[in-house]
């Protein structure tokens, strides 16, 4: 590694925490490599996809983009802060329930897109939806059923409407 | 969702290397020489060339004509020729720019045209792995009758990346005399299995490898994780250390498998009354430098290249081409859809030829139940496409838009339209396929009354571990929380086939199903009545000790395939479906949005519909995304655009509704009356999109992906 290094305290899922690295680690393999917090995945190392995506001090932001650097003093949530314990977030319900999860590898960062759009707007139309979970790529789902999690996990519960059987 | 399930790249082990591929920055020549940078400690890293493989330098496949490492020769940018690895990752890109190739440049072909003119050859006598010949009747004789209009016209697909959104990525433990375990993402561990026993030349019960949670496959990890796998295990062989290779997205998207292009020429002899008198189709795909799954591809492209119709008179040729890319692999659909996009986007304009509308052409050449199909196949089980399509029609409100879109496009800037396909999709291996896999499935009951789930059908976002628990528990009697699904582990699981062709629900399915009646037939061969599954299971094992029970696959009576003549059953049934797609150019950016998709499809019995419109509405995101946004940049022989900044995939904003609707007809194979349904809604959407994109323009499309650049080129030819 590079000689330069730098030591940093920040806060990870209420957890007071200090790290050491070159200010251009990103935090993305800081979280992933010395606090062990895996969830966070890598998809493209360059803030197209998200499935990095964290909250720093209440905004989302793709890690693989952050220098270890500007994480300090901050308040970081990962996948792993979302659920209270045992109990998971609405969001995290509403994907189970609506089949949102195929393959679960942008998961992290869809749920933690999610709940972001949902504290900022309660109540979302379809175009805000879309329009919030737009830097989040999948692959598997089409993004039907996280639509519908994202609609069921702010009270508007549709039915799960793709699951049509012809007469 | 937690944040918890073990991918790949979360696992490590004490003293674990990281691993690097050093590759070819040439698509074809003579390797000389490998230089390495004096300015490198290369005694801290381990290297591994073509030298050090201990046993045959083949990816064990199908022609084994693929090395692991290139030696010699190079046959393909960014071909693998050395390997080095490190405890400290960072170090690995500085120590690979130290690598340099002396490598005699050769002439390379890049085309599919140059592959078969023959002016360079590189693989084999003429550049070709692989030729089919479908024929029946006699083609040239029917286009001849008087009165047979022909209607003839030029097809291409792109090729397509597979964006799996975890890239490829393996774990290697080689332990000499103990033998090898991997850990990875993939979809079929037995592939991997034997290509590493052929790598290492050591017998399998010294080859372990174990599936970890795998963030997406699509094909992309059903023949490349053996070769990440060999390299990962190559260098903990050499080190005698733990390594991990993981590739970024750029080498995977340079590197690894995508979707075959392809060529289709159409020549169609149909009466005036629009009933198709003759096909003749002439099916290329580019499978790049390697044979791999070419054959295959091709297989089940020229046999779903006559589509869901009757026809008397039928010819396809289909053949596969080396050109000097990185070979082109499996991907959703495996062929079907670049054959289904030209005969689909072919059969608007037969319609338009004979002046009948692109439903009714169909509606009168829809093959039915009791005839015989391209390939010989008698439909003995109920085919209903009229069915299916009137749904389709009503549900889309395709007749109401064509005429209200014809008024609105006359005077708007935004013109919209319309677009249909009707297709099928063959379930499981073709052919013979099945009869030599010849899968195992392997059910156990503890004496707690759990039952466990042995197959080596990998979960990858498709719910095979949904499906199966769901399979044990109905045929059981007992709830789906008492029953396991083993995770794939080649030391524990019996070889149940690769997860691939549509085939892991409904072939290994049924097998779960088998296996788990036969525990059942045990239990009461020592004349217990089962009132209480968990008590029964309890006295049996007390008593005799393991209760297991295990299927293996037999071919559904009455089923033929001649391999030699390529005709019969090609599959043991198929999934039916027509797609709708709606959408509006603006005339000004030549943007295309997508405004409605309804897929109506009869895919057997439903067993989880939830997961199964999951299924169907991810593939047809893929399809749109092959359709009109995915574009690989090729610059000799190398995608250029290999970042997810400048290929694009569909996001949330791309996507219209889509609307998922089965036709239940039960599959009396299939466990509970399921056919496979994985592949089939890649099929359809491109030649709907293409249809549509038609209808509102007026143009001809010919050619995926329709970009508004391509697009803008045949609005405005002067302009291009």
């Amino acid at each position: 590694m590079p000689e330069a290094s730098v030591a940093i305290r920040c806060r990870v899922n209420g957890d007071d925490v200090e790290l050491q690295g070159h200010p251009m680690t990103r935090l993305l393999d800081a979280l992933r490599r010395e606090l062990h917090l895996t969830g966070t995945k890598e998809g493209c190392g360059e803030g197209e996809c998200g499935a990095c995506a964290i909250m720093i001090d209440g905004r989302l932001v793709n890690s693989c983009l952050v220098p270890l650097l500007h994480a300090d003093g901050a308040a970081i949530t990962t996948i792993e802060g979302v659920a209270q314990g045992d109990r998971l977030h609405a969001v995290q319900e509403a994907f189970i329930a609506y089949g949102a999860a195929q393959c679960g590898i942008c998961t992290p960062g869809m749920v933690l897109a999610a709940v972001d759009l949902l504290e900022r707007t309660p109540h979302p139309t379809d175009a805000d939806i879309r329009a919030g979970l737009a830097g989040n790529l999948c692959r598997c789902t089409g993004y039907v059923r996280i639509f519908e999690a994202v609609l069921a996990a702010c009270g508007r519960r549709p039915a799960p409407s793709t699951a049509r059987t012809l007469p | 969702m937690t944040g918890h399930a073990r991918y790949l790249d979360d696992l490590s082990m004490p003293g674990m290397l990281h691993g690097a591929t050093v590759r070819s920055p040439v698509p074809r020549g003579i390797l000389h020489d490998i230089q390495y940078s004096p300015e490198i400690p290369w005694n801290e890293f381990t290297v591994v060339t073509a030298a050090d493989i201990p046993g045959r330098n083949v990816v064990q496949l199908i022609d084994d004509d693929q090395p692991y490492l290139a030696d010699g020769e190079v046959n393909h940018a960014e071909e693998p020729i050395v390997l080095l690895a490190h405890s400290d990752a960072s170090l690995l890109e500085e120590a690979r720019r130290g690598i340099s190739f002396e490598i005699e440049a050769l002439p390379a072909v890049y085309t599919i045209e140059d592959a078969l003119s023959g002016r360079e050859i590189i693989w084999g006598r003429d550049n070709i792995f692989k030729t089919y010949l479908v024929s029946r009747g006699d083609v040239d004789v029917a286009c001849a009758q008087p009165g047979v209009v022909i209607v003839e016209g030029d097809y291409e697909t792109g090729a397509q990346e597979q964006l799996y959104i975890e890239p490829n990525g393996m774990l290697a433990l080689a332990r000499g005399e103990d033998g090898i375990t991997v850990w990875g993402s993939m979809q079929c561990p037995y592939y991997v299995h034997k290509a590493l026993a052929a790598l290492f030349d050591l017998p399998g019960e010294k080859i372990r490898v174990v599936q970890m949670e795998t963030g997406g496959g699509f094909g992309g990890k059903e023949e490349y994780p053996s070769i990440i796998a060999g390299h990962a295990a190559l260098l903990s062989w050499k080190s005698g250390r733990p390594v991990k290779m993981v590739y970024d997205r750029a080498e995977d998207m340079v590197a690894t498998t995508k979707r075959h292009p392809s060529k289709t020429h159409h020549r169609t002899g149909v009466s005036r009354d629009g009933r198709l008198v003759a096909i003749d189709i002439d099916f290329v795909i580019d499978g790049g430098a390697y044979t791999t799954l070419s054959p295959v591809v091709l297989s089940r492209g020229t046999i779903h290249a006559a589509g869901p119709y009757f026809v008397p008179n039928v010819r396809v040729q289909g053949r596969a081409v080396a050109t000097n890319a990185p070979p082109h692999g499996a991907f959703r659909g495996f062929g079907a859809p670049q054959s289904l996009f030209a005969l689909e986007r072919h059969m608007d304009r037969v319609a338009a030829a004979v002046g009948l509308s692109p439903d009714e052409l169909r509606r009168r050449n829809f093959i039915e139940t009791g005839q015989t199909s391209a390939v010989g196949q008698v439909m003995h089980d109920a085919v209903d496409m009229s069915g299916l399509l009137e749904r389709a029609l009503e549900l889309s409100d395709y007749h109401g838009k064509r005429q209200r879109f014809a008024a609105m496009n006359a005077t708007s800037a935004l013109k919209k339209g319309i677009g249909l396909a009707a297709f099928m999709h063959g379930a499981g291996f073709t052919g013979s396929g099945e009869d030599h896999l010849a899968s195992i499935v392997e059910v156990e009951a503890t004496v707690e009354g759990r039952v466990r789930v042995l197959t080596s059908s990998t979960e990858i976002g498709q719910g095979t571990n949904t499906v199966f628990s769901q399979i044990a528990a109905d045929a059981l009697g007992i709830s789906l929380d008492a029953v396991d699904i083993v995770q794939p582990d080649t030391a524990l699981v019996p070889n149940s086939g690769p997860t691939v062709a549509s085939r892991t629900c409904m072939v290994v399915g049924k097998l779960v199903e088998s296996a788990a009646q036969g525990l059942l037939t045990t239990l009461r061969s020592t004349g217990t009545e089962i009132t209480d599954f968990a008590a029964a299971c309890r006295d049996y094992v007390t008593q005799f000790g393991p209760l297991r029970s295990s299927a293996q696959y037999q071919a559904p009576s009455g089923l033929r395939w001649d391999d030699e003549r390529y005709e019969g059953d090609a599959y043991g049934t198929y999934a039916w479906a027509v797609y709708v797609a709606e959408v509006s150019v603006d005339t000004v950016t030549y943007e295309i949005r997508l405004d409605d998709f309804v897929a109506v499809q009869e895919v057997g019995r439903v067993i989880n519909p939830v997961l199964a419109a999951g299924q169907i509405e991810g593939g047809i995101a893929q399809g749109i995304g092959w359709a009109l946004f995915e574009q690989v940049a090729w610059r000799e022989g190398r995608m250029a655009n290999a970042q997810m900044t400048n290929y694009i995939m569909p996001s949330s904003m791309d996507l219209p509704p889509i609307r998922v609707y089965f036709e239940e007809r039960p599959y009396a194979e299939g466990p509970g009356g399921a056919k496979g349904i994985g592949e089939l809604p890649m099929d359809g959407p491109a030649p709907a999109i293409a249809n549509a994109v038609a209808h509102a323009t007026g143009v001809d499309i010919r050619r995926i992906p329709i970009t508004p650049e391509t697009l803008m080129a045949l609005m405005e030819p002067s302009l291009a």
